[in-house]
């Protein structure tokens, strides 16, 4: 298959902007992404630069993105891109503005937030055990395979959060929170949620695009572990009271109240004395009939049968 | 082609602060003679808040709503894509896991309803493509969208995580390519804007506890749109539309761009080519003001 690929060229030494390369190859059924990098030193331009070690998928070392997509270079094959994009293929580095050089990019970032969250298991271990330290099945189950990350970044520089604020830790380090706080043999589990619980840098700021779970090559499905840390906050009696805890809450309160959502109730239960800011908006809704008024807000037909789910399936208080 | 009927499943925005959605998809139903039956007995979904809360209450809940669809014997749609997401994830979760299937079972008992699983759960959007065909739709155009450069703007929930929807849909999405907005707009013969920011994030879930945030990523996917000479976005989602629509002014000072782009609804645009009129449609109702 003859595939055209533009390769994004940069080297912070010496360029102002990047550029893109323009490559015609001829590509095999067996070949994966790394293959074609490898080509392009070989046969095209040695000074091309890219990160690579294991070839099994297991360092993370050799995320790029194709097309947009973030991938682990030595895993995906050639011929399902092409199934995807066609033959005209943009290879790129994870996160552009943070390239150094062609596909290498500088994780500091990355790496200080996963340090954020101290990935490791924080436990008074015996250190001459007579037995090894054994966890059932269903304990362990419940990591729900989160220490399979191997921290490629692939989900942290697709999650468009991380783009527009430098404090949110992002995708990467909510996942290894998970796999600490899921563990019974950690005794930090509070003390890592409390990390993740502050507005700004944590949870709450998850926009729920989804963008991670698509990213991520080992399919490890980063925002269910986030959605898992929100219920933790929860279950662990660790949520403060703010915005987003409470607009979580406010789902159930108006749900208990009339089946759907009273959109305007749950602002201002959300917001407290910062609804005034929404005052605008609202007006301008209003005058384009956009607010239901609380005298006629609908309600769910049968909504006894809801408001009995609620009272014997809730699980949580706050 | 026997008569399509479906249950509706209107979720909260489209009885609240989007009215013209639900009047321009019955609009539409009825230009396309589908028969669309109204949930009226369901609960609100959630919008993956609630289930940030109480997970098992939220999959109760939702489960109930597709109870009622059942009921009726009839495939539920969704019009907003947050809404579809959850009640796909929760058919997905309860129809994979006979356990917890039993445990919300056990629940819903209590109140004489049991949760099949007989029911598929699709966006509107797949389902006129799907079962209504674009060619029929290309035939039931009377005013044809050709003056239009049109924004598809998908909105996160329909296109991810893309192998939950694929369990309920023909069409195999590529959530980094989507094609079936532009499709539809070429079957009402409009013109489709390609742009970076079509399968992007709007923000909205973190509107309240982010704005900043919320209000680049909104600001980012209008300037760029704007930019590739866009007269009107459509989105099958109303909460990206009321990103998009409703708070455009901020959106655009957070990019320090100025900008006065309509957002549509799909059923809105689908509408003025099948012929309704503004009145049918809502188009009133949007801030950010549609011209005539």
């Amino acid at each position: 298959m003859k595939v055209t690929f533009k390769v994004f060229r940069f080297n912070a030494e010496t360029d102002y902007l990047p550029h893109y390369d323009t490559i015609e190859m001829d590509v095999k059924e067996d070949e994966v992404v790394l293959d074609i990098l490898n080509r392009i030193k070989w046969e095209h331009d040695g000074s091309f630069s890219y990160r690579r070690s294991c070839r099994h998928g297991i360092c993370g070392s050799c995320a790029v993105k194709v097309n947009g997509r973030s991938t682990l270079a030595c895993k995906e094959r050639m011929v399902d891109m092409i199934e995807l994009f066609g033959n005209e293929l943009i290879i790129e580095p994870v996160s552009k503005k943070r390239a150094v050089k062609d596909m290498v990019v500088d994780k500091a970032d990355f790496w200080k937030k996963y340090e954020t969250v101290k990935p490791w298991l924080e436990a008074e271990i015996d250190e001459h055990p007579s037995m090894e330290n054994i966890i059932p099945p269903e304990e362990a189950e419940k990591l729900e395979e989160a220490d399979y990350c191997i921290q490629c970044g692939c989900c942290y520089y697709a999650c468009p959060v991380v783009e527009v604020n430098e404090d949110y830790l992002g995708p990467a380090a909510f996942e290894k929170a998970y796999r600490f706080t899921a563990d019974v043999r950690d005794h930090a589990k509070k003390e890592r949620l409390e990390i993740v619980d502050i507005l700004g840098q944590g949870v709450w700021d998850c926009v729920k695009c989804y963008e991670c779970a698509e990213a991520c090559p080992k399919e490890i499905d980063p925002i269910g572990k986030i959605t898992k840390l929100h219920n933790q906050i929860f279950e662990e009696g660790v949520a403060k009271s703010n915005v987003a805890t409470r607009h979580a809450v406010g789902f159930k309160r108006s749900i208990k109240k009339h089946g759907i959502l009273d959109e305007g109730d749950l602002v201002l239960y959300s917001e407290g004395f910062g609804v005034v800011k929404h005052m605008h908006e609202a007006f301008e809704m209003f005058k384009k009939g956009k607010i239901v008024l609380p005298w006629n807000m609908p309600k769910s037909k049968n909504l006894d049968e809801i408001q009995k789910l609620i009272k014997s399936s809730s699980t949580v208080k706050f | 082609m026997s008569k399509l009927r479906y249950a509706l499943y209107t979720g909260c925005t489209a009885r609240e602060s989007t009215p013209e959605l639900l009047k321009s998809t019955l609009a539409v139903a009825k230009k396309l003679d589908i028969e669309l039956v109204l949930l009226d007995e369901a609960s609100c979904c959630g919008a993956s808040h609630l289930q940030d809360f109480d997970d098992f209450l939220s999959l109760v809940l939702n489960a109930r709503n597709i109870c009622y669809a059942e009921k009726r014997g009839l495939d539920m749609v969704t019009i907003c894509n947050t809404c579809q997401l959850n009640t796909a994830m929760t058919k997905h979760r309860l129809d994979s896991n006979p356990e917890l299937k039993a445990k919300v079972n056990e629940k819903l008992e209590e109140v004489g309803l049991v949760y099949k699983g007989t029911s598929n759960v699709r966006h509107f959007l797949y389902a006129l493509i799907e079962d209504y065909g674009l060619d029929n739709l290309r035939d039931k155009v009377v005013k044809p969208l050709s003056e239009l450069n049109i924004a598809p703007f998908y909105g996160c929930h329909n296109i991810r995580p893309s192998e939950l929807h694929h369990h309920f849909n023909r069409t195999k999405e590529n959530p980094y390519n989507p094609t079936s907005l532009e499709e539809l707009i070429e079957a009402l013969e409009g013109n489709s804007v390609d742009y970076w920011h079509k399968n992007k994030c709007c923000g909205f879930h973190v509107d309240l506890q982010a704005p900043k945030t919320s209000n680049i990523l909104t600001g980012n996917a209008l300037a760029d749109a704007y930019d590739n000479n866009a007269d009107v976005m459509v989105t099958p989602c109303p909460l990206c539309h009321l990103n998009l629509d409703v708070k455009q002014k901020a959106a655009t000072k957070a990019v320090g761009r100025e900008l006065k782009l309509p957002v549509l609804h799909l059923p809105q645009l689908i509408g003025l080519a099948l012929g309704c009129t503004p009145e049918e449609l809502g188009l009133k109702h949007h801030v950010t003001e549609v011209p005539a």
